[in-house]
């Protein structure tokens, strides 16, 4: 048995996990890596590498964590379905355990006709409820999906994605249950903005008994600009932007767009902190990786 | 049935540049019913080209012909004998009456008039849609008759992904989400709590992953 990874053993102690997302490059230079690595040390549990983000081509999940793994980090590769079919899929698992990387994030990954390549084929041989099913398969069984016999199971401590957000909202928390079972360990859900929304989706996981059975880390998202809350709020399909949070920064002077946007975020992580169940938070600076330190240390959360 | 569309004009005028006489070919099946190339179809795309090349100053020939099925060697056969006197045969069947025309008279040139898209049905007058993808082993029964292999963008079977949004797919507002269906199809069931079963990964060995399929009943051979 390998020693859990931090990430797992903050959870497993009890004490609030803060990570962080890390989009790689749109090119082969590691020190882009490196660079946002430098930002977040110190200020996370544990960093995740995106797979390809928005159907955009980027460097690899898995290059990115083992770069940011030789810093130091505990690093978790999000794996989607997208591009992969299960038998892509089944030996990066075993790597990922190989390269010593502890978490994998199973996602089901935007649609290609989001990103750059929308004339790409799509794969979706497995969903990411099976994706979950297979990791703890090949961990707790030693089985690939074919059934044959794994000669060294990989060690990952398993997470899953939620969108409280989403439709239809009355089987979000029925969907989380699936994963659950299917055997998620973690969940880091969509970026909480409505609050009382997320609340909402939290009373129904309680009522199901998941905020026992699974470590919830709410999704954090700094907000930058106007033009961003919008774009958020209208074209990122499955978000929730309330009306008053865009108007909150937009009322404000262009120099000041960006405290407000942490302040935003500030309360936010407050009062998501402030509901039952809820184990840490996950913050996704997308492509504002140095304001990181920053929320983790205002926010009164800095890692032991 | 299968449902096509007419490939753009200028990119029909463009493969049958080199040929004078033409024989522009429909079928009566589905291509008639998604009203691509049946026989008025078949007319009017024959008087589009003759007007259009009269125009330019070219001779083109376009004789007409609406066969009952491409598909089909019977009917596909009884262009034998005709098709001497042509360049090239035009076709606006689908993908697999166009093959067929070209593969019961290989030496001919059979060029494709239109883009075959799927397999779906009528909607409403003049809508149709995508249903079925084939995939050899239909799971139906479990999914309150709807397919999420076809109508779910990413063909998700335990459903629905975080972009689902007011019954809608994320891709487009004009394409309801499958498991929107699916969830409020068991819920007016009563049947709510099969939501909670996990469907096992797809064997897609039946599907065109297996390769070309084939269907034989030797009892119905000749």
């Amino acid at each position: 048995m390998i020693a859990p990874g931090r990430l797992e053993g903050v959870l497993r102690k009890g004490d609030f996990a803060v990570t962080a997302e890390c989009g790689p490059p749109r090119g082969a230079d590691p020190e882009t890596i490196r660079r946002k690595g430098e930002l977040l040390k110190g200020s996370v549990d544990a960093v995740n590498v995106t797979d390809n983000q928005t159907a955009v081509v980027r460097m690899s999940s898995m290059a990115g964590c083992l770069i940011l793994e030789e810093m130091g980090f505990d690093v978790v590769l999000q794996m989607t379905v997208r591009d992969r079919n299960r038998i892509a899929l089944q030996s990066d698992i075993l790597g990922a355990a190989a390269l010593g990387i502890r978490n994998v994030l199973c996602l089901t990954g935007d649609h290609q006709s989001f990103g750059d390549h929308p004339g790409a084929r799509n794969v979706h041989d497995i969903d990411s409820i099976q994706l979950i099913d297979t990791v703890r398969t090949m961990r707790d069984e030693g089985r690939f999906i074919s059934g044959d016999e794994i000669k060294g199971r990989p060690e990952l401590f398993i997470g899953c994605a939620a969108n409280p957000f989403a439709d239809p909202f009355d089987i979000r928390a029925l969907r989380l249950a699936k994963k659950v079972r299917a055997g998620a360990q973690f969940v880091q859900t969509q970026c909480v903005f409505n609050v009382e929304k997320f609340s909402r989706w939290m009373d129904m996981v309680r009522d199901l008994g998941l905020h026992e059975k699974v470590f919830i880390l709410a999704g954090i998202t700094p907000m930058k600009s106007p033009g961003m809350a919008r774009y958020m709020k209208n074209s990122v399909p499955g978000m929730d932007v309330p009306d008053s949070l865009v108007e909150r920064i937009t009322s404000v002077p262009k120099e000041r767009y960006r405290e407000e946007g942490v302040e935003i975020c500030l309360e936010t992580i407050e009062r998501v902190r402030a509901v039952r169940g809820v184990c840490g938070i996950h913050i996704m600076a997308i492509e504002w990786e140095d304001i990181v330190p920053e929320i983790v240390k205002r926010a009164g959360l800095r890692p032991g | 049935m299968i449902v096509a569309d007419r490939k753009p004009f200028d990119e029909i005028m463009g493969m049958i540049e080199p040929y004078k006489k033409i024989l522009l070919v429909g079928c009566n099946e589905c291509a008639t019913v998604c009203a691509v190339g049946g026989t008025k179809e078949v007319a009017l795309l024959a008087s589009q080209i003759r007007m259009k090349s009269q125009g330019e100053g070219r001779l083109v020939e376009v004789d007409e012909k609406t066969l009952e099925r491409q598909c089909d060697p019977e009917y596909a056969r009884t262009l034998a004998g005709t098709l001497e006197d042509y360049d090239a045969v035009l076709s606006i069947a689908c993908g697999c009456g166009i093959q067929f025309i070209a593969e019961t008279f290989p030496e001919r040139k059979v060029l494709p008039g239109v883009n075959t898209r799927f397999m779906g049905v009528t909607e409403e007058h003049g809508v149709w849609a995508e249903r079925c993808q084939g995939c050899g082993s239909c799971i139906l029964d479990r999914t309150c008759g709807i397919c999420p292999v076809t109508r779910c963008a990413k063909s998700i079977m335990n459903g629905p992904c975080g972009g689902s949004q007011d019954g809608q797919c994320e891709l487009r507002n004009d394409i309801p989400c499958a498991w929107q269906l699916i969830i409020d199809r068991l819920k007016a069931r009563g049947e709510l709590d099969r939501y909670g079963e996990i469907e096992k990964p797809k064997d897609w060995s039946t599907s065109r992953d297996g390769g070309p399929r084939k269907r034989v009943r030797e009892d119905m051979k000749l």
